[in-house]
């Protein structure tokens, strides 16, 4: 497409939906058609699925599909991630093997990077990748996995040389879960949920032309994983389109979206859910109470000001203006705001904090959004080392002293048993 | 609701930082704190000619320069960053906004040209000895008298009292309570039966006074008791330039934290290189950040008269105030030992957080005001 502006891309869309935009299309079916014109993933190269879009373009693509209600490419999950990953570090073989079915639908992905020995500190990650002469043969474990019970392929960090300083020993995989060498055991977390699992790699085989860039680039390639989950998190949103949907290919997506999404079903709790704290102070009496008052106000006064940094964020960011402290207080805020919330949450609800389930107070809402807040400032980041990046990034200070420059073979590290 | 400044404001800004720069360095801040009237007025006269501050909020008809609150908030945001001494407060946003609120139209065109000039100075009286900041704590009592009224009572906590010629003052009808009966009154300073004293501030660069008034003759401002909404008004419009005032001299103490963490060594390293102190300079950054995002909202909410104005208001006066006071307590504990002494700066903007915090309403009185509008 030679043409960027909106209004000739607003109506070559809407053309083309009028035109192709079936409801009771087959789902699979619909989204290789969008595979194939472009308009799926209107920002993604013309080689690849996509139409090289600017990204502000692709709103307004996204603003037709809305209008006519119809469906677009899969996005929920780590899909969108691994796609972008590969779209940068891939090769053709990578492309033409895997975006298609990424957008499809037809296959899950996860992303195994996490271990019980590297939490915070990614780069220390001990899974070893080892090859054998014919394949990469992989040891190890992985934690804190969403969708690796159902997934057909993961984002695979390991390490394949231990004499290098730890951040360059690390390479870059697509492993095929459904094989021998690979168990996957759901993670029970405090709050009785169990949205991931862990992995267990025991001579798990990956062949050669599935490592991503380089042998010793994986730190680098991971780098571009995470940033766009940082960025997106996309995969949470998209899936509350409202209006008159009816066809067969909406309960298709529906039902695809009920599966992804029920791992994330308690992430509302997480947050602290300010939006229940006045009407619960209401409903039982406690606005009255002085103290209680004081720190309900406190908490909205919290809430609303982070809210309104993240607008003035996003504000700078549509002016073209240089993005200033306010963009990277998010995560932190959301901790503090988490919190506070349960600290309130428990004002209101008194001795019946004491309970769970469905006779306990908003049928169990109450007492899960205690007992999963506590993942708000663990959970992408914990508020450490958002304070580290905070105060090191945006602030200049300095870095503390580190004791893991040296052969990683030689660095202090957990012993996981 | 506006989320950013336009690009004309920003330049705006700027103008407003160079100039503060310029004639408000901390020395000067220090010498002048130390002064009776407490301002220099060679620098008033620039910033009014040359600036045209004190005309920044008030309408052209009335001839000032027609801008609004967000254009006040940038002032008071610099303003508070650099802690110029001058009676800005009392008289741009207190009394003129007073009579922006109260005023009669010929009251208005007769008394404003002159604040714009910045030829006026004057201040607002609310506050009694009860130090109370609703208008159900207003005591002090107009009666009519030869043609206009006499009032009696005593001010307390007045903002450049003793400095000011005009003294606008709220009081209500002999008789009335709450927020009935209440008016506003204009008197020349020195008026019969008008005694100021000085009260000695905790933060010298904000002078105070007790002013009694003994059957001192006054001129009714406005509707005679209605001045229960061009009170709450002003007071609101004055939490919100008093919040940006807060958020800017909060960032002044952020930036000395930071600069002085990173140059200060010890243990062979510097100190802003240990966790304890990056931690808490990242926490004084979210406490400012915040703070300066419901200060400038309430700003815009004011520019537009949005009905939730009063609210917000509210919440901003009470997140910059425990922003301020927070960040200013870290200040001096990221400077140690050096922190605690006169000769370091950390103690101006200490002591602008506290008096800020009390003035016009402590954090809880302001939180109550809040659910009073939000949680009914």
């Amino acid at each position: 497409m030679e043409n960027f502006d909106e209004q000739s891309v607003r109506s070559e869309v809407r053309t083309w939906l009028k035109t192709n935009w079936d409801p009771n299309a087959n789902l699979i079916a619909w989204r290789n058609k969008l595979a194939d014109s472009g308009w799926g993933v209107p920002h993604w190269p013309v080689e690849w699925y996509g139409k090289g879009l600017p990204l502000s373009l692709g709103s307004v693509v996204d603003e037709e599909f809305a209008h006519a209600n119809a469906v677009g490419v899969a996005k929920t999950g780590i899909r969108m991630l691994a796609a972008a990953t590969l779209l940068e570090h891939g090769n053709d073989l990578h492309k033409d093997r895997f975006l298609r079915r990424i957008l499809t639908g037809e296959d899950v992905w996860c992303q195994l990077f996490s271990e019980p020995g590297s939490g915070s500190d990614l780069a220390g990650a001990t899974t070893r990748a080892d090859f054998d002469g014919e394949n990469w043969i992989i040891n190890g474990q992985k934690l804190w996995t969403t969708s690796a019970h159902h997934a057909q392929f993961g984002l695979l960090l390991a390490r394949t040389d231990w004499d290098e300083p730890k951040h360059k020993g690390l390479s870059y995989f697509v492993l095929a879960m459904d094989q021998p060498g690979v168990e996957v055991l759901p993670l029970k977390q405090m709050n009785g949920h169990a949205s991931f699992n862990q992995v267990f790699f025991t001579d798990a085989k990956i062949p050669p032309e599935y490592l991503i860039s380089t042998e010793g680039n994986g730190w680098q390639v991971a780098m571009t994983t995470l940033a766009h989950e940082r960025r997106g998190a996309d995969g949470l949103r998209g899936a509350s389109k409202e209006g008159p949907r009816e066809g067969s290919i909406y309960e298709e997506e529906r039902a695809e979206i009920e599966t992804v999404m029920e791992p994330y079903k308690w992430y509302p709790q997480r947050a602290g859910r300010v939006d229940l704290i006045v009407e619960r102070a209401k409903a039982t009496g406690t606005i009255d109470d002085p103290h209680i008052r004081q720190e309900i106000a406190k908490l909205l006064i919290l809430a609303k000001s982070a809210e309104w940094t993240a607008r003035r964020a996003r504000a700078a960011q549509q002016q073209g203006r240089p993005q200033g402290p306010e963009g990277s207080l998010g995560k932190l805020a959301s901790s503090n705001i988490a919190r506070a919330c349960a600290h309130v949450h428990t004002l209101i609800t008194q001795t019946d904090v004491m309970l769970t389930g469905q006779e306990s107070p908003l049928g169990g809402t109450i007492a899960e959004i205690l007992v999963s807040v506590p993942a708000t400032s663990i959970a992408g980041g914990t508020d450490e080392i958002q304070r580290n990046i905070i105060s090191e990034r945006v602030l200049g200070m300095p870095k503390e002293p580190r004791f893991d420059t040296g052969p990683f073979r030689d660095v202090p590290r957990n012993i996981v048993t | 609701m506006i989320f950013s400044f336009t690009d004309e404001q920003e330049q705006f800004r700027s103008v407003v930082q160079r100039f503060l720069k310029q004639n408000s360095p901390i020395t000067e801040v220090r010498r002048l704190m130390e002064t009776e009237e407490g301002y220099d007025p060679d620098v008033w006269r620039e910033l009014s000619e040359d600036l045209g501050l004190p005309a920044i909020h008030i309408p052209e008809a009335y001839g000032g320069a027609g801008f609004g609150p967000v254009e006040l908030g940038i002032v008071m945001e610099e303003l508070g960053r650099s802690l110029l001494c001058a009676p800005y407060f009392s008289t741009t946003v207190m009394a003129a906004n007073a009579i922006l609120n109260a005023g009669s139209e010929a009251q208005k065109l007769d008394m404003l040209p002159a604040f714009a000039r910045g030829e006026q100075l004057a201040t607002l009286a609310v506050t009694e000895s009860n130090g109370r900041w609703d208008a159900a704590g207003i005591e002090c009592i107009a009666s009519p008298a030869d043609g206009g009224f006499q009032l009696n009572g005593t001010k307390n906590f007045v903002l450049d009292g003793c400095l000011a010629d005009l003294l606008i003052v709220v009081a209500r009808n002999p008789g009335t309570t709450d927020n009935d009966g209440l008016s506003f009154f204009a008197l020349d300073g020195n008026t019969d039966g008008t005694n100021r004293r000085a009260l000695e501030p905790m933060d010298a660069t904000r002078k105070l006074a007790r002013i009694e008034f003994n059957n001192a003759q006054a001129t009714l401002i406005g509707e005679l008791g209605a001045g229960f909404a061009p009170l709450r008004k002003t007071l609101d419009q004055a939490a919100v330039a008093l919040a940006n005032e807060m958020v800017g001299g909060a960032q002044a103490l952020l930036d000395a934290a930071v600069e002085y963490a990173k140059m200060r060594m010890q243990f062979g390293r510097a100190i802003g290189s240990f966790q304890a102190i990056k931690h808490k300079c990242a926490d004084m950054l979210i406490d400012v950040e915040l703070a300066k995002s419901a200060a400038y909202h309430a700003a815009q909410a004011a520019a537009v008269d949005d009905s939730d104005t009063s609210a917000l208001a509210s919440l901003a006066k009470a997140c910059a105030s425990d922003a301020y006071v927070r960040t200013a307590a870290h200040c001096i504990q990221i400077h140690g030992g050096i922190g605690f002494t006169w000769d370091n700066d950390t103690h101006l903007w200490y002591k602008r957080a506290k008096s800020s915090e009390a003035f016009l309403g402590l954090p809880d009185y302001h939180r109550e005001l809040l659910m009073q509008q939000w949680g009914s």
